[in-house]
């Protein structure tokens, strides 16, 4: 009964598609969605591991509820892929853990 | 922070909001409304906007009717901020929010109508990806058009769940089964309010007719099923459930729970007015007058997030706290006449409230874990067993469960354990949850990046 | 101090009443359980003004006790005793609460504090306080916390600092007062408590009317200290300072050692703290100063920018006029106790190990708690600040 997908998105959509990557991988997915759908409809299955016990997880209410669908869009961590609307060229990758801070040169100097 | 001063700030684009600041600019007040989402509509009217005529037709007529709202709001007049997510609101009308930097607006007076979530359904294996919302699948189908790729499992009660059945019908995708933990019970407990469903004949059809469908459909239909879990290792493989006093398992990728939905009440909570148990929602309600104002604060509440009425409802209710506001402000001198249309309309929209509520309320079992291994905090990982050990310490509310095992803490601040914790706590007291209480929903009410403090 | 674990195996039949559940209160009530003595403890609900939950979780001593020798070797004592705590909590319950000393920087933002700061802690040792310590400009801290930003000019660093859980430290004293049989009485509010001189015995008497009966009373009610104190003989004028404090979201470690401004939790969340304001009984929020507290925590770590702020608290600090605690029996009604102290994490394990005994009766009263009177603020020539 396992399918690639959760989801899938059967129409075609009138306003176009736009092309993000996640994990470094393309995907085409309709203009105008959220991350969180684009995700799904994907393949994606893992959005997140848990910063407590590391388990896999994924949207559950996709309303801004819950923050099972953190992910690190365009390098900023831990954001709710449910609330972002889809841009062309966005990098997306899992929210593993806790979020790392990134030193810049000039937080260290 | 001097930011913006308005006569009336909106928290909230659903029905309810929506409505509000139409009849709050139709009376001549000036009128900002911020939105979480980038699009009008809230959960209900999701993407009513950009919704192509196909996907219309298979949401059905109750979301079509949604667009004669958002033209109106689109030429009211309202300064709409879409995109924006409030972090503070205070009793006399100063909101603070964030779209990339914290900003202030100052409301005479401020409307909260920030809608409906649906009820935790607290079960074994329910934070397993494939295990999600009935209502999120509903918005991924409002959206994005998207359905399941393979056979779906729906599980649980309540309206949104047939109605969504419905909808997955006519959009051909395939259900592979409709586990109904709605009891016989349910059934007893809905009779009495019969009469007002009966008067409210328009909303009891479309539900029969959605039923109906859902029978003639030939999906298999678990009626009267108790006792869900969720099996699978990295993902859902299966539900298991018990029916007619057998264990039944089924294999399933992607399972849908619903049992309803609740009010999202953390920004009423978070202003730290009253709020009270509605023992026949099984959830907190803001306190308020007829017109949805919070004791004599600059704030009102109107539509879901100040007990389930609906979307139609909803938009009556935002209406009425338009008009009493407008009154309040001394924009408007005479309500009367308006506001009994309104309370009419109001009251149709609500007269079959008291029979679903009553049918589908949901099982105890599926509300408050009885299994010690079950997740109540999703966030922290939290469990049942955990928090009843708490009780046992000697915790007697939700705030000292969360400080003794961080149920709470977490990104979600408490939205998605809230309900269980407080009904977990009443069990194991064997107190009323009024007594028990709630969390002390502080802000932030979203989370918020430090450096959009920053200049 | 003297008193030890296992020190006290002399049994007190006695029957103890504690007025308070939060950290003092739990903290006295295990003490005095482990040493023998029948312990009560009637505590507040849910929604009580609880100064425990608000603590900021610094175990700490350098800067502390500038106008008072003796809490400064009583601090250093707190910190001494603390891993001993830590490990017997966690063979009795299982709760780690978290006790971490690497050592702890004090951070200052202007040249004068800076300045200040040094001439405090040359005090402090100058009386005789022997507490280790070194100041360190921008670039000397920044080996030790990197990223830290150019707003902080100048700071302390002292290596018997360290930081704990306070609510860990909570959950971990009740579990272990559940250990060892003591009863805990939760959801009341004591108005009043009485003495019975011809019998020597106490009652303590709910807003309800249910009344607990002892032959000991510690008063550990934080702020309603004030109140009972004066009711068996004692002083206790105990004012309420609010603390806000933010905390964000759990990041990977990036903050090896707890500072005066920031510390980062074994969860990995990062505390940000805090103020101190005179608002009377209002444990809320407020958007000003979580936005001060906000900003102030991006210009002490740059990076804490791309941090999620994802709750704030208000607290009330239950401070007594200067600051230093106030430990002392009742001299018109013996059994009776009053302690009031806003430290109760950095205190827990002295709280533990010498009040439990001192309050059942097992010890002499030590020697420096005559520093510790209420009556010092009786005195009509001093004037007093407690730092806040």
């Amino acid at each position: 009964m396992a399918t690639d997908t959760f989801f899938s998105i059967p129409e075609p959509s009138a306003a176009g598609r736009v092309t993000i990557t996640f994990e470094g991988e393309p995907l085409s997915v309709p203009a105008g969605i959220s991350v969180a759908a684009a995700l799904l409809a994907g393949g994606v299955k893992t959005f997140r591991s848990s910063v407590v016990g590391g388990g896999p997880r994924a949207p559950y209410c996709m309303m801004g509820v819950c923050f099972e669908c953190l992910v690190e869009i365009d390098g900023v961590p831990a954001r709710q892929s449910c609330l972002i609307p889809v841009r062309e060229g966005m990098a997306i990758r899992r929210q593993i853990g806790a979020v790392e801070l990134q030193f810049g040169a000039g937080e260290e100097a | 922070m001097n930011g913006d001063v308005t006569d009336l700030v909106v928290i909230g684009a659903g029905p309810a909001g929506l409505a509000a600041a139409c009849e709050a600019r139709a009376l001549g007040l000036s009128v900002i409304l911020l939105d979480e989402q980038t699009t009008i509509g809230g959960q209900i009217y999701r993407n009513i906007e950009a919704a192509p005529p196909d996907r219309r037709e298979i949401l059905g007529e109750d979301y079509a009717a949604g667009e004669k709202l958002a033209a109106e709001f689109r030429e009211s007049g309202t300064d709409y901020r879409g995109g924006t997510s409030v972090w503070n609101v205070t009793t006399d009308g100063t909101v603070d929010y964030v779209a990339g930097h914290s900003a202030t607006v100052t409301g005479r007076c401020v409307l909260m109508a920030s809608g409906a979530m649906e009820r935790p359904f607290p079960i074994k294996g329910w934070t397993l990806p494939g295990a999600m919302g009935a209502g999120a699948a509903q918005i991924l189908l409002k959206g994005a058009g998207a359905m399941p790729s393979g056979p779906v499992v729906l599980a649980g009660c309540g309206p949104l769940l047939y109605l969504l059945a419905w909808q997955y019908l006519r959009a051909g995708a395939e259900i592979g089964a409709v586990v109904d933990t709605t009891d016989v019970a349910g059934y007893v407990r809905a009779l009495p309010h019969a009469f007002g469903a009966i008067m409210g004949w328009r909303d009891l059809s479309k539900g029969l007719k959605l039923l109906a469908t859902l029978k003639r459909s030939g999906v298999p239909v678990y009626s009267g099923a108790s006792t869900l879990a969720i099996e699978g290792e990295t993902a859902v493989e299966a539900l298991t459930f018990k029916h007619r006093g057998k264990p039944v398992r089924l294999s399933a990728s992607l399972v849908l729970l619903h049992q309803g939905v609740v009010p999202n009440t953390q920004l009423s909570l978070s202003t730290g007015l009253e709020h009270h148990w509605n023992s026949a929602q099984l959830c907190w309600q803001p306190v308020t007058d007829e017109w949805g104002r919070m004791g004599d604060s600059a704030l009102y509440v109107a539509g879901d997030s100040r007990g389930i009425v609906g979307a139609l409802a909803s938009a009556a209710q935002g209406r009425l706290a338009a008009l009493s506001i407008a009154k309040q402000l001394g924009a408007a001198a005479d309500i009367a006449q308006r506001g009994t249309e309104l309370k009419r309309q109001l009251a149709g929209h609500t007269r079959i409230r008291p029979f679903l509520d009553a049918l589908y309320r949901p099982l105890t079992e599926h509300r408050v874990p009885p299994r010690d291994d079950v997740t109540v905090c999703r966030c922290e990982e939290v469990t049942a067993g955990q928090i009843r050990s708490y009780v046992d310490l000697g915790c007697l509310g939700p705030n000292q469960t969360k400080t003794f095992g961080r149920c709470g803490m977490g990104p979600c601040q408490g939205r998605f354990c809230g309900l269980t914790v407080t009904e977990l706590i009443a069990e194991a007291r064997g107190v009323d949850p009024e007594e028990v209480g709630h969390y002390r929903v502080r802000p932030p009410i979203k989370p918020v990046l430090l450096g959009d403090f920053v200049d | 101090m003297e008193t030890r674990k296992g020190e006290n195996t002399r049994m007190s039949k006695r029957q103890m009443t504690v007025v308070g559940g939060g950290l003092l209160g739990a903290a006295i009530a295990y003490g005095a359980a482990r040493a023998g003595t029948s312990v009560r403890i009637l505590d507040q609900g849910d929604s009580a003004l609880r100064a425990s939950r608000g603590n900021f979780g610094l175990v700490w001593v350098h800067g502390k006790g500038t106008t008072m020798p003796d809490y400064v070797q009583w601090s250093k004592e707190g910190l001494r005793l603390w891993p001993e705590l830590q490990n017997e909590l966690m063979e009795l319950t299982g709760v780690d609460a978290g006790l971490q000393q690497p050592g702890g920087f004090w951070l200052g933002f202007d040249e004068k504090d800076v300045e200040a700061r040094a001439v405090a802690l040359d005090k402090i040792n100058q009386d005789g306080g022997d507490v280790p310590f070194q100041m360190m400009d921008r670039a000397e801290l920044r080996q030790y916390l990197p990223g830290l930003g150019d707003a902080v000019v100048g700071g302390s660093f002292c290596s018997l600092e360290g930081q704990a859980n306070p609510l860990m430290l909570l959950r971990a004293l009740h579990a272990a007062l559940k250990a060892k049989g003591v009863d805990i009485i939760s959801g009341v509010d004591i108005a009043k408590v009485e003495h019975d001189a011809a019998t020597g015995t106490f009652v303590a008497i709910a807003k309800d009317g249910q009344r607990w009966k002892s032959d000991r009373l510690v008063l550990a009610a934080g702020l309603g200290n004030a109140t009972l104190a004066p009711q068996v003989g004692l002083l206790a004028p105990i004012k309420p300072t609010r603390g806000q404090v933010l905390i964000t979201e759990r990041l990977k470690p990036f903050l090896d050692y707890p500072t005066n401004k920031c510390r980062q939790t074994k969860e990995g969340t990062v505390q940000l703290g805090s103020t101190a304001e005179d608002v009377g009984y209002d444990d809320g929020t407020s958007a000003d100063k979580i936005e001060w507290l906000a900003r102030r925590a991006v210009e002490t770590f740059p990076v804490l920018g791309q941090a999620r702020l994802v709750r704030a608290w208000g607290a009330l600090r239950p401070l007594t006029p200067d600051g230093y605690p106030i430990y002392q029996e009742s001299e018109t009604c013996p059994g009776a106790f009053v302690v009031s102290s806003h430290s109760g994490v950095t205190l827990a394990a002295s709280h533990c190990y010498v009040l439990g005994p001192w309050t059942s009766g097992l010890t002499q009263t030590p020697r420096e708690f005559k520093s510790f009177r209420g009556e010092r603020f009786l005195d009509p020539n001093a004037s007093f600040s407690n730092g806040y």
